[in-house]
Formats: C-alpha cells, sequence, structure tokens
C-alpha cells in the first residue's frame, strides 16, 4: 500500500506535470465554449449566495432566462478587470456603493440605457451615467438596550457625547458599513468634525472593536455595552429566522438615528452593467427585474433591507423598526469621502477600542 | 572529493538547474505583476509604511503568541507520541492532526460561539453562579489578541507537531537512544542532540505557521487583532489602491524573506547529516502510572480544544437543523470538486515538490538554491493578494491567445485560463508549493551526501538513487508534508473563491457564503466535511509514519 504513493511521486516526470496541466487547460476550454448558449445571463456577485438566488430563481420563472452565478467578495473588481474583453461577466451585484462607484472608475462597467430602470430606481440610488442602481437600501443605526436605554431617538454625534463613556459596542473600523458611515459624517461635517467626533465615539467604547453587527445585540444582550452601531436587517434575521439568537434580538430595540440636521445613514446593494456583457439584454432585464416590485418585496422577505421605493409594501418587521428618513447627501459625495474616513479610523487609532 | 564525484559518470549529466528555474517562474510570476502595479500605481504607499506601527506592533504580538504555543504543543506532543508508549497513544498520535482541518475564521466563529455570554459554557456558569448579567462575573474574553492567539495557535500546531514527529522518527529518535545510554536524562537527551538534528524540519514547520497566521485576514478581523494584512485589505479596499497595497505587501514579502535567510545563515553554520539508513531505534520508552497518564492528558488536551470544540459547535447546528437539511445534490457535488481539487494540487505540489528538492540536492550550480527559496514565495504573501497578482498574468495569457486567434480568422475563444478550475490548481499549487518544498528540502538535507557518492560509485543514476535510496527513506515527510498541502487546499478560500468558473462551489465557498451573512451555521454541515475529508489520508500518513520497525521497549522507569 505504502508504495503505492512512493511510485506515483517516483514516477511522475515532468512531461507528466505539463501534460496534466495541459488537460486542465483543454478541459476549461471546452467548458466555456459549450457554456456560451442563448437566453442566458451571467451574474457576478458579492450579495450571498443564498440571498440572491431567490430572486434569480423567480426570475428565471418569469423570463426563462437561465442564471450562471459566481459569488466573490474582495476581489470582484479586480477580476474582471483581468478578465478584460473576455469576461463573461454581464450582471456585477454589489452590497456596498462604493464598491459600485470604483467599478465605474475602474472602466470595467457602462451604461444600462434603460428608461425603465431610470424610472424604478430614485435618483439618488442610482449612478448618474446609469452605470449602477441600487435593488435595496441599508440603514445603519443604533442597537439599544431595551432595559438601559431610555432614549426614543438619537443622532450620530450624540453617539460622541460622554454620558456614554463605556456603553458603545461596534465591529471593526475599517469594515465597510462603519467606513461607509464615517464617510457620511465626513462628507456632511468635514474631515475635522468628523475626526473629533470618532474620537468622541472611540472614548465611549465599552470594549476593542470586534465581531459583526449581531455581536452588537450579543453583547448588550449580555450586559457588556448598552447601545451599539449596526444594520437594521440583522435584527429582523435574527427575530424571524434565527431561533437561537432571538434572545439577543429581543434584549434589543433599533433606534433610527440620523445626523443631525439629516436622515439616517443608508447604504446600499446594487446591480452594475459589466463592459463586455456577452448577454447585454438579458442583463438588462435582470436588472430591470430587481428594481420591480416581485424583486423588492422578495427581498425585504428575505433579508429584511428596506425597498429602494417608498410605493413597496413594507415588510412586517421592517415597518416595526419605526419610519425610515433616510439621508439624503448624495452617494456620490460620500463615496469620495470614504478613503479619508477609512484615514482618519487610523488616525484615531480607533480600532485600539477605549484609551486606557 | 565531492567534485571529483560530480565528474563520475553518473553525476555528468545535465545539472538539473531548470527543474527549479520553473517551480521559481511560477512563484515569480504573480510577485512581479505585484510589483508593476506597486510601481504603477502605488505612489503613496511609501505614506502608510509610516502609519502602520500599531499595525506592526499588534502583528508581533499575535505572531510571537503563535509561534509559541505552536512550538510548545507541537514539539511537546510530537516528542511525546515519538518516544513514549502511554494510553491512548496510537489514537492520539493521528488525532493530534485534526485540528489542522479547521479553517481558522471558522475556529474564531466556533470558539467564541462556544466561550461567549450565550454559549454552553457561560450559560452553565450563570446557572451555576446564580446570576444572569455579564457584570456579575469574571470571564476572560476571546475577542482579543489573546483569545487570537489561542484560536489561530490550536488550529496551527499540527505543522509543528507533524513535522517533529516525522524528524524524530526518521532520524532522531536513535541519537536519543545513543545519548541516553550515555548517561543523559532523556530531556537533556532532547533537548542537546536531537533538537538541533530536528531543526530543520521544525524552523520549516514554524515558518509555515508564521506564513498562515501573518496572511490570515477572517479569524484577526473578527476577533479584533489588527494586524498588516488588515492594513492590507483596508488600504486596498476602502483607500481604493491596490497600488499602495502592494506596495505594503511587498515590503512584509521582503521583510519575512529577510528573517527567514537570516536563520538559513544561522543554520548552515550548524549542518548535522545521518546516513541515509539510521541505526535501528530501540523503540518507544513505555510510560507507567502518573507520567503515562500526564503524558496522554498533554496530548488529548490539544485535540479537544483545537478540534473538540470546533466539532462540537457545527454538528450542534448540522443537528439543530437535521442532517439531510443540508445534503442536497448541489452540495454533493460541491464536496466532489473539492475532492477533486485538493487531489489535484496535491499531486502537483507533491511531484514538483519532490523534483524540485531532488534537483536543488542534485544541482552544482550556484543559481538552484535561491531558485528554490523564490519557489516557496507564494506561501508567504496572503492569498487573497497573491491571486490578484496572479490575475492579471493569466487575463493576459487569454488575451495573447485570443488575440491570435482573431488575427488568423478564428473565433474570439473567450476565456481560457482565466477563471477556470485549472486557475484555482495554479493559484493553489503556487500558494501551496512551500508547504510540500520545505519539509521535502528539510528531510532530504538530512540525509548525507555520502549516500549520493557511494551511489555514483557504484553506478547508479540519479533516478534511481533518487528512487530507491532517497525518497524512501523521506517518506515519512513527504506523507506528512502532502497531508498537509491536501487539507490547505480543502480548506483553501482566497484562490478558489477569486478563480473558480461560474457555477462551481467547493466546500469551502459554501462555507464562506454562509459564514458571511454571519450565520455560520447554516455552513456547518460543509465545515464537518472539511474538518472530515482529511481523516482518510490522516490515517493513511499515521501508518506511514508508524510503519518504521520500533517495536516497544518495555521499560518501568523512564
Amino acid at each position: 500500500l505504502t508504495l503505492i504513493p512512493l511510485a506515483l511521486i517516483a514516477n511522475l516526470q515532468i512531461k507528466g506535470v505539463l501534460a496534466m496541466r495541459f488537460g486542465a487547460i483543454l478541459l476549461t476550454t471546452a467548458a466555456m465554449v459549450s457554456a456560451a448558449s442563448a437566453a442566458e445571463v451571467n451574474v457576478y456577485t458579492a450579495r450571498e449566495p443564498k440571498l440572491i438566488e431567490p430572486v434569480l430563481k423567480a426570475f428565471s420563472e418569469e423570463t426563462g432566462i437561465k442564471t450562471n452565478v459566481v459569488f466573490v467578495r474582495d476581489g470582484l473588481e479586480e477580476r474582471i478587470r483581468s478578465e478584460g474583453a473576455n469576461s463573461p461577466a454581464d450582471v456585477i451585484v454589489q452590497v456596498d456603493f462604493s464598491r459600485l462607484v470604483q467599478a465605474k472608475e475602474m472602466g470595467i462597467t457602462q451604461p444600462a440605457n434603460s428608461p425603465a430602470l431610470a424610472g424604478l430606481v430614485p435618483a439618488a440610488y442610482r449612478d448618474a451615467d446609469g452605470h449602477w442602481f441600487a435593488s435595496t437600501l441599508r440603514a445603519r443605526v443604533v442597537y439599544a438596550s431595551k432595559d438601559r436605554v431610555k432614549e426614543q431617538t438619537l443622532t450620530y454625534e450624540n453617539l460622541a457625547d460622554p454620558k456614554w463613556r463605556g456603553r458603545i459596542c461596534i465591529r471593526d473600523g475599517q469594515n465597510a458599513y462603519n467606513t461607509s458611515l464615517f464617510a457620511a459624517m465626513t462628507a456632511r461635517v468635514g474631515a475635522e468634525k468628523a475626526e473629533a467626533w470618532l474620537r468622541g465615539l472611540r472614548a465611549n467604547l465599552a470594549k476593542k472593536p470586534s465581531g459583526g453587527d449581531r455581536d452588537v445585540a450579543k453583547d448588550i444582550a449580555a450586559g457588556a455595552c448598552d447601545i451599539g452601531l449596526a444594520n437594521t436587517y440583522y435584527l429582523g434575521l435574527m427575530l424571524n429566522n434565527e431561533p437561537e439568537r432571538k434572545p439577543w434580538a429581543d434584549a434589543v430595540r433599533p433606534i433610527l438615528a440620523t445626523f443631525e440636521g439629516g436622515g439616517t445613514h443608508v447604504n446600499i446593494s446594487g446591480a452594475a452593467l459589466a463592459k463586455h456583457a456577452p448577454n447585454r439584454a438579458s442583463a438588462v432585464r435582470l436588472m430591470e427585474w430587481m428594481a420591480g416590485d416581485k424583486a423588492q418585496a422578495l427581498y425585504a422577505r428575505q433579508n429584511f433591507e428596506h425597498p429602494i421605493r417608498a410605493s413597496v409594501e413594507l415588510d412586517p418587521t421592517v415597518k416595526a423598526f419605526g419610519e425610515l428618513k433616510a439621508d439624503q447627501t448624495p452617494l456620490a459625495d460620500i463615496a469620495r469621502q470614504r478613503k479619508t474616513a477609512s484615514e482618519l479610523v487610523d488616525k484615531v487609532n480607533f480600532n485600539a477600542g477605549p484609551a486606557t | 572529493l565531492s567534485r571529483e564525484f560530480a565528474q563520475t559518470a553518473a553525476f555528468r549529466r545535465r545539472d538539473p538547474l531548470w527543474v527549479a528555474l520553473i517551480a521559481a517562474l511560477c512563484a515569480l510570476a504573480p510577485v512581479i505583476s505585484l510589483a508593476i502595479v506597486a510601481l504603477r500605481d502605488g505612489g503613496a504607499g511609501g505614506r502608510w509604511i509610516a502609519t502602520l506601527g500599531p499595525a506592526f506592533s499588534e502583528t508581533s504580538q499575535l505572531l510571537g503568541g503563535v509561534l509559541l504555543l505552536t512550538s510548545l504543543v507541537g514539539v511537546g506532543c510530537g516528542w511525546l507520541v515519538a518516544r513514549f508508549e502511554f494510553p491512548g497513544r496510537g489514537i492520539l498520535a493521528f488525532a493530534l492532526v485534526l485540528p489542522f482541518a479547521t479553517p481558522t475564521y471558522i475556529a474564531a466563529y466556533c470558539y467564541i460561539d462556544f466561550l461567549d455570554f450565550f454559549g454552553p459554557v457561560q450559560t452553565a456558569l450563570r446557572k451555576l453562579l446564580g446570576v444572569s448579567l455579564a457584570r456579575e462575573y469574571w470571564f476572560p474574553g476571546f475577542r482579543n489578541m489573546g483569545g487570537a492567539v489561542v484560536i489561530v495557535g490550536l488550529v496551527l500546531y499540527p505543522y509543528v507537531y507533524l513535522a517533529t514527529r516525522a524528524a524524530l522518527t526518521l532520524q532522531g529518535s536513535s541519537l536519543v537512544d545513543t545519548a541516553r545510554s550515555l548517561g543523559r536524562g532523556e530531556g537533556a537527551a532532547f533537548l542537546a542532540v536531537a533538537l538541533p538534528v530536528i531543526w530543520p524540519a521544525l524552523a520549516a514547520a514554524l515558518s509555515l505557521v508564521a506564513f498562515e497566521t501573518l496572511n490570515d485576514i477572517g479569524a484577526v478581523q473578527y476577533l479584533g487583532v489588527n494586524t498588516l494584512t488588515a492594513a492590507i485589505y483596508a488600504t486596498w479596499l476602502n483607500r481604493g489602491g491596490l497600488g499602495d497595497a502592494a506596495v505594503i505587501a511587498l515590503s512584509a514579502l521582503a521583510l519575512v524573506i529577510g528573517l527567514i535567510s537570516l536563520e538559513r545563515m544561522v543554520r548552515r553554520q550548524r549542518r548535522f547529516q545521518l546516513t541515509a539508513r539510521p541505526a535501528r531505534p530501540m523503540g518507544r520508552v513505555r510510560l507507567t502510572g502518573a507520567p503515562a497518564w500526564l503524558a496522554s492528558l498533554a496530548c488529548a488536551l490539544p485535540v479537544a480544544l483545537g478540534f473538540g470544540i470546533p466539532f462540537f459547535v457545527l454538528f450542534s447546528a448540522v443537528v439543530a437543523d437535521g442532517v439531510g437539511a443540508s445534503l442536497s445534490a448541489t452540495f454533493l457535488r460541491a464536496a466532489l470538486n473539492s475532492l477533486l481539487i485538493a487531489t489535484a494540487t496535491t499531486l502537483l505540489v507533491m511531484s514538483i515538490a519532490a523534483l524540485a528538492a531532488l534537483a536543488g540536492r542534485f544541482s552544482r550550480s550556484a543559481l538552484t538554491p535561491p531558485a528554490l527559496r523564490v519557489a516557496a514565495f507564494g506561501y508567504a504573501l496572503p492569498g487573497t493578494v497573491l491571486v490578484l497578482g496572479l490575475m492579471p498574468v493569466l487575463g493576459g495569457f487569454d488575451e495573447l491567445v485570443n488575440r491570435a486567434s482573431l488575427a488568423l480568422g478564428g473565433p474570439r475563444l473567450g476565456l481560457i485560463l482565466g477563471s477556470s478550475v485549472g486557475a484555482v490548481v495554479l493559484a493553489c499549487l503556487i500558494r501551496f508549493l512551500a508547504v510540500g518544498l520545505e519539509q521535502t528540502q528539510a528531510a532530504l538535507g538530512a540525509i548525507s551526501p555520502n549516500t549520493d557518492h557511494a551511489a555514483a560509485t557504484l553506478g547508479c543514476g540519479r533516478l534511481r538513487h533518487a528512487r530507491d535510496v532517497l525518497l524512501p527513506t523521506i517518506l515519512p515527510a513527504l506523507a506528512g508534508a502532502a497531508l498537509l498541502v491536501f487539507v490547505d487546499t480543502l480548506k483553501e478560500l482566497p484562490a478558489t473563491l477569486l478563480l473558480r468558473p461560474l457555477n462551481f462551489e467547493t466546500l469551502a465557498t459554501t462555507l464562506y457564503g454562509d459564514a458571511s451573512r454571519g450565520s455560520f451555521e447554516d455552513g456547518a454541515m460543509a465545515g464537518l466535511l472539511i474538518m472530515l475529508a482529511g481523516l482518510a489520508p490522516l490515517v493513511l500518513v499515521n501508518r506511514m509514519i508508524e510503519r518504521r520497525p520500533e517495536g516497544v521497549r518495555r521499560s518501568a522507569r523512564s
């Protein structure tokens, strides 16, 4: 028995190795050729498979267009750029507007030229040149302990108030959800005031930033802190779909925090049309479908995110979060401040946690 | 003398330098591509490095802690298993490798799930104490540096354990026996005689631990440790600059390579070699009484912590969902894909590693040793960064072929090498070549060159010499390395995630898809299968190491 692997190792000459690799090339070539048939659309998504599958399945059932999916998180844009003109990518689905803005800047997208899409997606939530369109809104709000916090409303600015010293939980400051909020603050008040605010927020932290958004609810339920920053839909997921985490969600209530004189910070998930889309017509059709009422309702039911239009009926859980007044700072302005915000996080040493 | 032997007929063939050069070129391609990105877009990179003080300090702490923990656990258990007979030794000998199969970020999720406020441990504790809030009692937190050291260390120590055990079984034991027969105690004999001999294998294993720790992103971000890799990610994703990120990544690479070269230079001054056939070891010492049970406990603890806890958490999740819930056709296909990629990568890595290491031994060219060091670069870069470097190379190749096709009046062929299963295997090969190469070289290096000379004198060709003498001698090390590559590929994420074609999932990508939604327990079945898929090769490898003739020595006192 032991001789078999030995013989394999000893007898595999360089020729054999090269033949194997060439074999792999031939196989993939054959696979690519057979994949290029009609009525298909290729989706490169940073939205997790289980969250996008129901929407794509419903789309295929209604239109008969087959969807091929690859889920990639960091590096999705770089992959499409490297594939160049040979890229099979039709639609790029992202869960952070900065990535959509960057995809356009990298030159891997093209205008959809779809009046239908422009009609379905409010101007605030789409690219001015029609390269990308939002599918859902993701509000970043305050989770507050039901037992230990009396406040019914809060501003993001309030979070730097010393009365919250040692009472706030948050995930990694460089996480996209956080830098997005910090960038929005920077866009509103400028880098200097945003830095002072970040210092105040850091000073109020109960512990070193870590974990995910669900862990904010968990830490509050455990009594490790009293309030924290997180996206609304995690609350919906824990309340409805995750019985083992329901006690965490039950311990907190959402406060739809706003900027002073503004609204609640929302990030978006959305879709862009790939520059070399081989199935352009199907791709635009999918993007239109994602902005339509059916998909909007599916998104809400699936992941408890807010729909892009006020006219779409809200899921009861989402409705119970309270009325969302989204901040009106243009996403493009916020995207421009992302880099500064990320630098500020390091400058105030945010991730080191509360100063000792 | 060496030079004279090199002139003999059997050795007067073409110098096998080219094998090392090909291996080096594979690893160098993505690095060069990154260097181009760094030079083109990385203007501000230098400025970032100045801001990396905190990241540097946290990285050093993490690295120091993990290296210390993996050394203690890995060398300690490796020594116990190789030298002694104690209750449960047979099963513990291979169970000690099990923790390696858990991806670090999954280990982190599982640990926090298990040990946090709502986990079974603290819930039981609260019941016992009759309290309800975290502030009413003390319990250590694990979402911090200490937690990261423990969690990462418990998953990575098997590198050190396997290397120690294989090296001791291969060479060290007979030396320790000799030293003991001359009146040294077991511990002193181990430290004074065996440790220097197994050091090359140990250093190789520790460098792999260091690379994997340095390059982790999922676990450190979740546990709130801000390493250099986290800084590379923040620079790349939040500051819109792959160029700046490439500058930091390449600087870190240069630093790491500098440290490794330093270690090699120091090592070169103290080189130990053995004959191909070491004196037959006298066998393991049978422990009795309290020492025996302490040995069992010492080896069982890392298994319980490193494998038991993640397994318990994932298994409970699978049971809670119903075992059948996740076993769809898609899932089984993912499992098959994982096995396919892991098997192909392991065969390629071990073939190339064995050939390259042999080339390193037979080549007289001054270029060969540096070429082999370059071939191991792939593991010293964060996986995602390596793949970001590789992608333009693959894309460029595809575009060339497409243009050629168009120029010849043919069709546009689309992707050929880019975003394919072949690309995934190629990336894994580049990433994990170091794992195979380091261990193979360390094992080969321990065999005296006299055997080569003897073989040459007897007219035995290099290939026959390699096949009949060298490779069989280092078989335990080869098998151990193959196992590491196999399991490493099974749990590999960045290359598979970034390079796989449409509609192609593996166990690792399925698990990540669920984990990145924050509900890793939905992917529990995939996680369990990754942990268990390594079992079959593990049993095989264990038998190969144990196969060495070792009678159990009967001894009441030791």
